[in-house]
This record gives structure tokens, C-alpha cells and sequence, in this order.
């Protein structure tokens, strides 16, 4: 009993070492919050580049970390609603709570693309606000850089300039390289292609390429063998150049496309730790290219 | 603006074709010199448009983000309709049913050395039959509260308060205030919702100790640690409306408990949690009918104090952390109870009595059961998963059976049966979606004396609405 006392008197008066304790639910927002933060933030990942974030579960290792937060940064619209919600109620922290300045949702400072115009669950897993999978658009990224350090400001004043000089030389550096990225990814302009999820359209967006179909028939189901086939007697009138894939799906239904239809399969990071070259948001974006390029060449 | 524009053609086009009729017609300067004045009029349009999209070009860097921020802003208002609707809780509804075959009619259920619990513990009624259909309601109420109600409505055409309750958001320092009807924090299964178990049906022990589950009227304390390991203490303070308790129709709580658990992630692709609960009740006439030796039914009540014990565990296994997949999940429980008391046993009520008389004397019982399931998803959508039951009858001391003055161990074939109940239980569900989920249950159940009750249970679960949280 004592000892149990005092671990707990001792989990209260342990001075946090970094200023800002951070929950990040998804990989790049995590990285974004470290370029930003720097030595002041200690930031805490809920998912990695492994994992569908639509089917993450309130794990009790997520409750814990949510309740020594001071900022949960999370993308939004939907994307973690089937388990954020519950990590937030159950955490017992007031601070992080949806309304409060310690709830911060990328997805509230960019302007999402295909908001379905009917909400109805017989079309798959939609989401009601538009495609929630933002952050493969480096001006979204720049956008939600320069609205989470104004957040992270406001919440740790006292070191309000550290955060806002570090989100200036983040989006300065971060500029440069998208008008080199942009340059790279002039010979992609117009590539017709097949996804896997829908987790790819602000890239193809921002890159100009087309996209001809979707391994999943609906959002959110996987590929059947029928829907796989009709994909194939479309490509035959529309071809597309190549497949893509997301590190969190099975490359299965990729690579039987790839093979029935002779283009190849590229596997893609799409965030923070999908591939070797992904370690932080610069890395991610050139690996990105670099294996769309490969394919064009 | 194209529209106006293709006006304009097409008005020109039709003009210029009637233009011939009139050749001499002195108003044809006039129309043409009013033509001419169009067409620079929407050049001088045209050509200020493209300016200004020059202009925007070159200011990109500020003009996006405002519009961005504008854009979003417009995107957010736009998800949810405007008004008062638009504060409309979270609903979503359960839709269940299950095609039921059983060895041993279904009515006549029980668990033999065990006092009933009151619950629905039964297996289904043999044949099609509709199951509970719940709807789900949530909402903030306002930055301080949350509130959730949970209504069954049953096959029999009745409704049924499952859980209605309000919950603190803003207690802060990890603490969660919970007040109403809700389900217990106690053990593992307690808390989850009987469309979100593995199994059709809870395990025996369940059905025994809590009469399937414990969602009393009452409030709820919960602490999270600041800690890195998952550590939850709780507490709660009920009326007893349910088993094992009885309604006092007192101020003072009728049962009360206590809870901790604890949990984390082992590397990226295991997460567990295990804890140890307590539940101490002090029913009050509980009571209950069971037949004498000359079968005819005899009114048996317990008061006294009966304290429960559970400890949980649930592992989950998924490669890298992603369980879409495969998966694998690990969970048991261990209950044990004491009961300390008096029994009485009456049968005046009867026509023609064997005794005629309402004994009293003490009575004990110290028994335990536990269960294990394993559950395996192989492929996705397919899950296939594997359950055993057991509960140990334990010791029984009864007082008026002990005297030898009146009703001996055949006038009380439940509680004085001893028979260690057991239970298998195989499933196979299939779910398209996580909307919708088909399942397929065999189960050997041995939870009455003698008797092996094989049962099959095909299993519909179906979600409406609001999109559910994924409880761990």
C-alpha cells in the first residue's frame, strides 16, 4: 500500500521534462509536431505507417498516453472516429476534450475534396465531411503546419516564440522543397492510375494525375474477385499506367492487377515509417515521388 | 458567366442571321453599333478577369491560405444540416436475431448448484426467433457532460432501460464521474454490449454470478493514472436492483464495488489489460422457487452478505499493430463468491404442504467458475473462435438441511445438487462490413445436472447509424 502511495505521489510531482506533452493519432501529424515542437514538445504516436487508421482500437496503452496530454492532434473528419472518441472519454483529461484548445484536428485547416453529395452506408464506408486522407497534398501540410504552431503558441505560452520562429523556418524549408517536388513531379502530370483506397486523391490532385479506378468496389471493402475483373475489362478502354497501394493494405489485389494487366505495382509509404526513406514529412514526400517517377521512366 | 457568355453568342448568331431581311432598315446600324458595344463590354470583362486571376497567381502564398481557411470554414458549416436539427444526438440501432435448435427445451434452463441469477440466461427459444433490438443515443450536453442512452426493445414487445446515464468531461486530473443506470466497470465482458461479444450468449459464469451482467442503478468514480501503464482504479456505489443484490428501498447503497486495471502494448503487435474486481452485495429475501422432493414448488430466499471476486485478462494479437487482416484475441476470467447468511425455506403457500412451515437457518457457499476464449480471425471478414466454461460448485452449508428437522438435500435440487457445470462453445461469423455480422454457434452445454444440452444458433447482428467506437 505504501509502495503503491508513493509510486502515485510520485507520478504527480515528476515535472513533465518537455513542456508540451503532444498525441498525435496518426504518424504525420506526430512528425509535424516534432519539426514544430522541437526540444519542447515530447510527442507520443497512437498509430503507425502499419496500420489502417480506421480500425484502430481504444487500446489501454492510448488511454494512458491520452491522459498526460496536453494536445491531441488528430486529422479529423472522421477518420479516427471509431476509436478516438472512446480514448478521449475514458482518459479523464479535461484539457484535450473536442471544443477545447487542446484538441486540434488537421482537417479544420485545409478544405477537403470529394464530400459525398449523398451519405448513405450502402456506398461503403464514407465520410460525411469528404475524404479525410489530406496530407498527401504538401499545401495541406503547410496549412495545417502554420495553423497547429499557432495552436501549440497558444497553449504553452511561455514558449509561444520558440513554436512560432521553429513553424517559420519549418514552412520556408517547407516551400522550397514543394516547388522542387512540384518540378519532380512535372512528368507525372496526367498519369492514369489505380488505387488501392481512396487514400490517394490529394496527391493525385496536387500532382495532376488521373485516376481511372479503386481496387476496393466501396470505400472500406476489400477487393472481390468480380469487381477485380470488371477493373480489368474497364482498363482495356481506359488504361491505366500504373497500380498503387498504401503501405497499410494488403498488396494482394495490387500485385493480381499488376500481373493480369502487365503495369506495374507501387507500393507507396503513405506516411511516416511506410518505407525506409519515409522518416519524417521531407522524406516521405521525396520517397513518394521518387517511386512514382521510377515507374514513368 | 460562360452561360451569359453563350447567351450573348447565340443572340449574336440569331441576329446576324436576321440581318439580311433587313438590310436597308435603318435600325440595323443601331443594332449593330449596340452588337459591337456588347462584344467590347465583355471583352473588357473577359480581360479584367484575367487580370485579377493573374493578380491572385502571383499572391498565391496569402490568398490560399485565407481562401483555404474561408474554404474550410464553408466546408465545416456545411457537414451537418443547419438549425436545431443540427444539435440531434448520435443514434444508432442494433438489429439482432437468431435461428435457434437446442437438445433440451430452452425453457427449462438453469444452472444446477447455483441460485438462480434472475437474468436472461436461457439460450434462445428453438426456432426463428427476433432478439433484443437496442438504440443507441449520445450527445455532449454541454462542455462539462456527456449523456448515453441505451434502450432495448424486446422480442416480447416491451422496452427495457439498459443503460442511461451522464458522464463528466471536464473533472479533469484524470478523473470521470458516471451517474444512472450503466454497466458495471467490473471484470472484462461486463462493460461491453451483448451485440459486441465474441459469443452469441455470456459465459456461464456470467449467467451464474451477475445473471448474464451487472448494470445497476447508481454512480461510477473512475481514476487513470498519469502513468505510462495503463492504470484504472474505480469505484461504484448502486442501488441493488439486480442480482446479486435486491432492491433495499433504503438511502443507502445497496452494493458497492471496487476496480482496478491495468494494460499496455508489448512491442507493436500486442496490447493486454488484466484486473481485479470486487463486488459486495447485501440481498435482502432474495428469493426464488425451486421444487421439493414431491415436486411441487417451494419459495427459497437468501439474506446475508455475498461478496464477488473477478479477475480478467484480454490479450490481443494483431501483425505490426494492423488487425485488419488476421487477429487473434485472448480473454478468461475467474470469478469467485462468498455468500454468508440465512436461508428460509417455505412452503405454506402450497395447497398440500409437506412441512406446512417457513424454516430459517444459516447458510454459506463458497463457489467459483472461469471461462477462456480464444477468438482468430484468419482472413478478413472471417473469425472463427473456440470457448470454455466452468463453474465449481464448491462448498454449501445449509443450516436447515444440517439440523435434520425438516426439508433434507432432496427438497432442494438446485442448491444442494452438487454439480460442477460445464460448457463448450465453437463459433465461425463472417462480417462483410463492421456494420454487419453473421455468426454460427455450437455449443455442448452442460450447465444442468445429467443432462448434455447440445444447442446450434445461427446469429444476425446488424448496426444502423452512428458510426460505434471500437472498445478495446
Amino acid at each position: 500500500m505504501k509502495t503503491l502511495l508513493a509510486v502515485v505521489l510520485a507520478a504527480f510531482a515528476t515535472p513533465a521534462l518537455a513542456a508540451l506533452n503532444i498525441f498525435a493519432c496518426t504518424p504525420e501529424w506526430g512528425s509535424l509536431a516534432r519539426e514544430l515542437g522541437g526540444d519542447k514538445a515530447n510527442v507520443y504516436t497512437a498509430t503507425t505507417a502499419l496500420q489502417d487508421a480506421h480500425r484502430v482500437e481504444a487500446r489501454p496503452s492510448l488511454i494512458a498516453a491520452a491522459r498526460r496530454a496536453d494536445l491531441v492532434v488528430c486529422n479529423g473528419a472522421e477518420l479516427e472516429i471509431g476509436w478516438l472518441p472512446l480514448v478521449l472519454s475514458q482518459s479523464g483529461n479535461a484539457k484535450i476534450q473536442t471544443g477545447q484548445p487542446g484538441y486540434f484536428e488537421a482537417a479544420s485547416a485545409v478544405a477537403l475534396i470529394e464530400r459525398p453529395a449523398r451519405v448513405d452506408r450502402a456506398l461503403g464506408d464514407v465520410h460525411v465531411a469528404g475524404n479525410p486522407h489530406l496530407h498527401l497534398d504538401p499545401r495541406n501540410v503547410a496549412r495545417v503546419a502554420q495553423a497547429l504552431g499557432e495552436r501549440m503558441a497558444s497553449i504553452d505560452r511561455a514558449e509561444a516564440g520558440h513554436y512560432a520562429g521553429r513553424t517559420k523556418a519549418f514552412l520556408d524549408r517547407w516551400r522550397e522543397a514543394t516547388a522542387r517536388w512540384e518540378k519532380e513531379a512535372a512528368p507525372l502530370k496526367g498519369l492514369p492510375l489505380v488505387v488501392y483506397h481512396r487514400d490517394m486523391s490529394y496527391l493525385i490532385n496536387w500532382t495532376g494525375m488521373r485516376e481511372v479506378g479503386s481496387l476496393e468496389p466501396k470505400p472500406g471493402l476489400p477487393a472481390t474477385p468480380g469487381h477485380l475483373a470488371e477493373l480489368v475489362e474497364r482498363m482495356k478502354r481506359d488504361p491505366a499506367k500504373i497500380v498503387v497501394y498504401s503501405r497499410y493494405s494488403s498488396p494482394r489485389a495490387a500485385e493480381f492487377l499488376a500481373e493480369r494487366t502487365g503495369i506495374p505495382s507501387v507500393m507507396l509509404p503513405f506516411t511516416i515509417g511506410g518505407s525506409d526513406r519515409a522518416k519524417d514529412l521531407f522524406g516521405l514526400f521525396d520517397d513518394t515521388i521518387a517511386r512514382l517517377l521510377a515507374t514513368v521512366k | 458567366m460562360v452561360r451569359s457568355m453563350w447567351f450573348a453568342a447565340a443572340f449574336a448568331v440569331a441576329t446576324g442571321a436576321a440581318l439580311p431581311a433587313h438590310a436597308q432598315d435603318p435600325e440595323l446600324t443601331k443594332i449593330r453599333e449596340e452588337l459591337r458595344q456588347l462584344r467590347e463590354a465583355y471583352e473588357s470583362r473577359i480581360q479584367a478577369l484575367e487580370r485579377r486571376l493573374q493578380e491572385t497567381e502571383a499572391t498565391a502564398g496569402k490568398a490560399e491560405q485565407s481562401a483555404a481557411k474561408a474554404e474550410s470554414a464553408a466546408a465545416q458549416a456545411g457537414v451537418r444540416p443547419a438549425g436545431e436539427n443540427a444539435f440531434n444526438p448520435a443514434i444508432s440501432l442494433i438489429m439482432q436475431g437468431t435461428l435457434a435448435r437446442s437438445s433440451r427445451d430452452p425453457a427449462s434452463y438453469r444452472i444446477t448448484g447455483f441460485a438462480p441469477s434472475g437474468g436472461e440466461v436461457a439460450p434462445p427459444g428453438r426456432g426463428l426467433s427476433l432478439a433484443e433490438s437496442e438504440l443507441v443515443i449520445s450527445a455532449s450536453i454541454d462542455p462539462y457532460f456527456r449523456g448515453h442512452l441505451v434502450v432495448a426493445l424486446t422480442p416480447e414487445n416491451g422496452t427495457e432501460v439498459e443503460e442511461a446515464f451522464f458522464q463528466t468531461l471536464a473533472l479533469g486530473r484524470g478523473f470521470t464521474l458516471k451517474g444512472g443506470r450503466f454497466l458495471s466497470g467490473i471484470g472484462y465482458q461486463n462493460e461491453i454490449h451483448q451485440h459486441a461479444w465474441d459469443f452469441q450468449d455470456a459465459p456461464l459464469a456470467y449467467k451464474g454470478f451477475l445473471g448474464g451482467r451487472l448494470n445497476d442503478d447508481g454512480v461510477q468514480l473512475k481514476w487513470v493514472a498519469p502513468t505510462e501503464l495503463f492504470v484504472e482504479l474505480g469505484t461504484e456505489l448502486g442501488r441493488a436492483r439486480v442480482f446479486p443484490g435486491t432492491d433495499r428501498n433504503r438511502t443507502a447503497a445497496g452494493a458497492w464495488s471496487l476496480f482496478g486495471h491495468i494494460g499496455g502494448d508489448v512491442g507493436a503487435s500486442t496490447a493486454w489489460r488484466a484486473g481485479l474486481s470486487y463486488l459486495r452485495a447485501s440481498p435482502r429475501e432474495r428469493a426464488f422457487e425451486d421444487p421439493d422432493s414431491l415436486r411441487s414448488a417451494v419459495t427459497q430466499s437468501f439474506s446475508g452478505k455475498s461478496r464477488l471476486w473477478i479477475a480478467d485478462f484480454v490479450l490481443k494479437w494483431a501483425p505490426g499493430g494492423n488487425a485488419s487482416a488476421t487477429n487473434f484475441k485472448l480473454q478468461g476470467e475467474y470469478f469467485r463468491r462468498r455468500e454468508d447468511g440465512t436461508l428460509a425455506y417455505d412452503d405454506t403457500a402450497q395447497a398440500a404442504p409437506q412441512f406446512g412451515a417457513r424454516f430459517e437457518s444459516a447458510y454459506s457457499s463458497r463457489q467459483s467458475g472461469w471461462y477462456l476464449q480464444g477468438v482468430y480471425q484468419f482472413m478478413p471478414r472471417w473469425r472463427i473462435g473456440y470457448r470454455h466454461d466452468r463453474l465449481d460448485y464448491g462448498t454449501v452449508a445449509n443450516g436447515i438441511v444440517v439440523s435434520g428437522l425438516g426439508p433434507t438435500a432432496a427438497d432442494f435440487p438446485l442448491l444442494m445438487t452438487a454439480h460442477n457445470p460445464k460448457r463448450n462453445s465453437a463459433m465461425l461469423d463472417w462480417s462483410p462490413t463492421e456494420f454487419s455480422r453473421l455468426r454460427l454457434q455450437l455449443a455442448s452445454d452442460k450447465s444442468r445436472f445429467g443432462v448434455t444440452d447440445n444447442q446450434v444458433v445461427l446469429q444476425y447482428i446488424f448496426s444502423l447509424g452512428a458510426h460505434g467506437a471500437h472498445r478495446f
